[in-house]
């Protein structure tokens, strides 16, 4: 059987004793971002058939799965009890799975109001280099007996183990949901998502693109009919469509150039000025970069680094720019370190992350 | 280098006051909140700044001398625990809020603030810093930081980790380093979420950038009572599965009640088997709301009494009570060992009853007092350590109570941290591999082991002599057999 724990293990002994590094892959819809693998001969590990529920109580608000468990499915049983995944991730493609969502660590419209998929990992069961099967963390919701390996391994683009298991907490999906717009300049909308979220609003997401404001309200009908009174704007029609192109980067904004430089940096950041187009997200803590081969990279880095922050070149050219931004001397060499612990042979998605490792 | 080399070459740049190794001086720092252990320290310092603290570890390291940080010295599991052959690093007089930015709704503050000094200074901008753990007057935001405190409200808003968004670091070298950044995300690995919780154990946080959050317009508190625990343990079940995510909820056994209402007078139900608080906030509209939903709730799981805080005063006089509960158990026990496994909701009633027979069979009450909504557990054992072997025999309650936890697929520790007290605990929870990956990743940050050394993880041998059987997550070897 090619989908159990002990043929992972096999493999990654294998990959160690020959030194040959394996690629990890879930529904490989993510393959496009990160860095590039980068050794030619990678063998690939594919984890997207240990997939399956491993234990599911509404009431714990708690979910574990198998990391090949495909995101589509989770969410659905999910939805089933009124439940979701509250970081709202981007799938990306229809085979994403939850070990890819878990290991590129990307969270979608919801982020900025109810937290990122780091702050919902309770627990995770890896594989790391030595192919040992390890526990970390748990199914609940306060855990502080050792280090937390649970969200180290968030975001970690697989560099340092294998996923096979994760708990998650979930929570309930709000009873009533509506989307807002109103016309604004970009300065101005930055303001009003800084007003906005200094009062306790149901606010869920915010967005603006192209002169104009949006912003979703989720949560009790009370409130949100309140909180409507107060935000004043026109309410979207499908507005749930609007989120979810956004989220999966259908809506047009994303294909208006050749490169796509994700900025995450201090919210209160008045506009940048880069050439190109640019949407901001999660209250002005996310700006969207489209633009083309002629901007340099160090200018946005340096401006993302100035604005208290980072760029990432989510998509475009790989070859010749690194993904993600660069790390301090001190910082690359603690995280060759960590790396070096959990995977000594440096098989797991080497380049992934960074071309050091 | 000597001890008195060690004196000197500190007295070249700290004032004499911030060096203390005289023994009355440094008699009230050789224990923290967990005063059943007790270790003089070397050598006490009080650095006023990050420059200080930079030049106090470079001795360290190049004399590899162990130094152990302490903030408020509340920590309950010993984390804080001298080192006899080590300097205390108190962080306490670095207590200066840096800047609040009532915007970006950040803070930043150096680690010797006090938890509710931040919510203080925000307050004018109606804003507040989240987590609230009980000691929140007197606790530093370092150690929150070191043992990723919660509080009351974390069911609703999260941990230490959830509110924290950069550390500054120093790491055992002396080297600063900046861990998360002013934006949600940073490039690399989650090494924010590495430090919190850590317990001093992988570098040195001088500087600590909060999330401040927006003031409820209001908050509401339902009080209910219960004639059976296991009705309360299944409300709370239910509030959940409503969809209903209260800001907080807590709840209190007999035993409790009566230390508290004895202490207090907060007006609780005195024959009550349990009481339940259960707190909703937000918009008006929004708590109207729940209030109503959980009311039902509780009704429809037989409480057998229910009140609705009606103003402000009336909501702090039943949260009074369930605050006062750990000097409550003072009043009534001379001594008493404060517990913290979390458990799934869905085994409070089994857990509760198995800690009572265990409560029977040691000879030693026990108060029930919890963060209900995230099955965080606080068992109180009441024991006089002025009898002999009574500290013991609750030790091993206390370790049998946290057996339970793992078993029922808990943890040790929901929020205390392992310190000094846990470790044995530790072995049960981990088998030798994630032991040796934790060794590991401290060893990343600290090769020499000189940061908090002997705490938090247990070393290998330590297991070994144990012999400790890995009890791993509810698959017990004869898992029919009741072991309460």
């Amino acid at each position: 059987m090619l989908n159990t724990v002990e043929h992972f293990i096999h493999v990654i002994g294998a990959a160690a004793r020959n030194k040959k590094p394996l690629s990890i892959r879930g529904g490989n819809s993510k393959h496009f971002y990160g860095g590039r693998l980068t050794e030619q001969m990678c063998d690939t590990l594919n984890v997207a058939t240990y997939s399956g529920l491993v234990n599911y109580e509404p009431s714990e608000l708690v979910v574990t799965a198998r990391a090949g468990t495909r995101l589509t499915d989770l969410e659905t049983i999910l939805s089933e009890h009124h439940q979701m995944l509250a970081f709202e991730p981007p799938h990306f493609g229809e085979n994403a799975t939850l070990g890819g969502c878990i290991a590129t660590g990307l969270s979608g419209p919801r982020r900025a109001y109810t937290g990122a998929v780091r702050d919902f990992v309770l627990g995770v069961r890896i594989l790391d280099g030595r192919g040992d099967d390890l526990h970390f963390g748990g199914q609940v919701m306060k855990n502080v007996a050792g280090y937390d390996v649970s969200r180290l391994m968030t975001g970690a683009m697989g560099t340092l183990g294998v996923l096979l298991e994760v708990s998650l907490k979930v929570l309930p999906t709000p009873p009533m949901e509506i989307s807002l717009c109103m016309p604004m300049k970009e300065s101005e909308a930055i303001n009003k998502m800084h007003q906005w979220a200094s009062k306790p609003l149901p606010i869920s997401a915010t967005c603006f693109y192209d002169g104009n404001l949006f912003v979703r309200l989720s949560g009790a009908e009370a409130a949100v009919h309140a909180a409507r009174i107060k935000i004043g704007g026109e309410e979207i029609n499908q507005g749930e469509l609007f989120w979810q192109r956004i989220r999966e980067h259908t809506h047009t904004f994303f294909s208006s150039g050749t490169r796509l430089w994700r900025l995450s940096i201090k919210s209160s950041t008045p506009p940048l000025l880069l050439p190109g187009q640019q949407l901001i997200e999660w209250g002005g803590a996310l700006r969207w970069l489209a633009t083309d081969e002629n901007l340099n990279e160090k200018r946005v880095r340096s401006q993302a680094e100035a604005a208290g922050g980072h760029a990432t070149l989510f998509y475009g050219d790989k070859l010749s720019l690194q993904a993600f931004h660069p790390l301090t001397t001190h910082m690359m060499a603690l995280h060759q370190r960590l790396k070096q612990k959990f995977d000594p042979a440096g098989i797991f998605n080497p380049g992934r992350m960074y071309p050091e490792y | 280098m000597t001890h008195l080399e060690l004196v000197s070459s500190l007295l070249t740049f700290l004032p004499r006051e911030a060096v203390l190794y005289e023994t009355e001086d440094l008699k009230p720092y050789e224990c923290d909140g967990l005063s059943a252990y007790r270790q003089t320290p070397m050598i006490v310092v009080l650095p006023q700044a990050e420059e200080e603290v930079v030049k106090i570890l470079q001795i360290c390291h190049t004399t590899k001398t162990p130094v152990v940080a302490r903030g408020a010295g509340t920590g309950l599991s010993g984390g804080a625990l001298p080192h006899t052959e080590g300097i205390l690093l108190s962080l306490a007089k670095l207590k200066r809020i840096l800047e609040i930015d009532p915007v970006a709704r950040i803070a930043r503050v150096q680690p010797g603030v006090r938890n509710l000094a931040i919510s203080e200074a925000a307050a004018p901008y109606g804003l507040y810093y989240a987590p609230d753990p009980s000691s929140q007057i007197a606790c530093t935001i370092g150690g929150n930081v070191a043992e990723n405190s919660g509080g009351v409200h974390c069911l609703k808003y999260g941990l230490t980790i959830h509110n924290i968004l950069k550390l500054r670091v120093l790491t055992v070298e002396g080297q600063a380093i900046e861990i998360g950044s002013s934006a949600l995300d940073s490039p690399g690995y989650d090494l924010l979420a590495l430090m919190t919780g850590s317990e001093g154990m992988l570098g040195i946080v001088t500087e600590i950038t909060v999330k401040l959050i927006p003031k409820p317009e209001k908050a509401q508190l339902v009080m209910a009572a219960f004639d059976d625990i296991q009705k309360a343990a299944d409300a709370v079940a239910s509030v959940i599965s409503a969809g209903i995510i209260p800001a907080g909820m807590e709840m209190m056994d007999k035993i409790t009640i009566h230390a508290v209402e004895d202490f207090l007078h907060a007006g609780y139900d005195l024959e009550a088997a349990a009481i339940l608080l259960c707190e909703a906030d937000g918009m008006a509209e929004e708590v109207a709301d729940e209030i109503q939903k959980i009311s039902t709730i509780m009704q429809e799981s037989g409480a057998v009494k229910i009140s609705v805080s009606h103003d402000e005063t009336e909501r702090l006089r039943f949260w009074a009570g369930r605050k006062a509960a750990f000097p409550a158990a003072g009043r009534v026990s001379p001594d008493y060992y404060c517990m913290d496994g979390t458990i799934p909701r869905k085994h409070l009633a089994q857990v509760l009853h198995g800690i009572e027979i265990l409560s029977a069979e040691y000879g030693l009450r026990c108060m029930n007092v919890f963060h209900a909504g995230d099955g965080n557990l606080h068992p109180l054992i009441l024991y006089n350590a002025n009898q002999p072997g009574e500290l013991e025999k609750t030790e091993a309650f206390g370790a049998r109570i946290l057996e339970m936890c793992i078993k029922a697929g808990g943890t040790i520790t929901g929020e205390h941290g392992v310190g000094i007290e846990k470790l044995d605990q530790m072995c049960l929870q981990f088998k030798s591999t994630e032991r040796n990956l934790f060794h590991a990743i401290k060893a990343a940050f600290d090769s020499d082991g000189l940061l908090n050394p002997g705490k938090a993880i247990p070393a290998l041998h330590r297991c070994a002599e144990l012999g400790a059987m890995h009890v791993h997550r509810g698959e017990d070897k004869f898992p029919t057999i009741p072991r309460f």
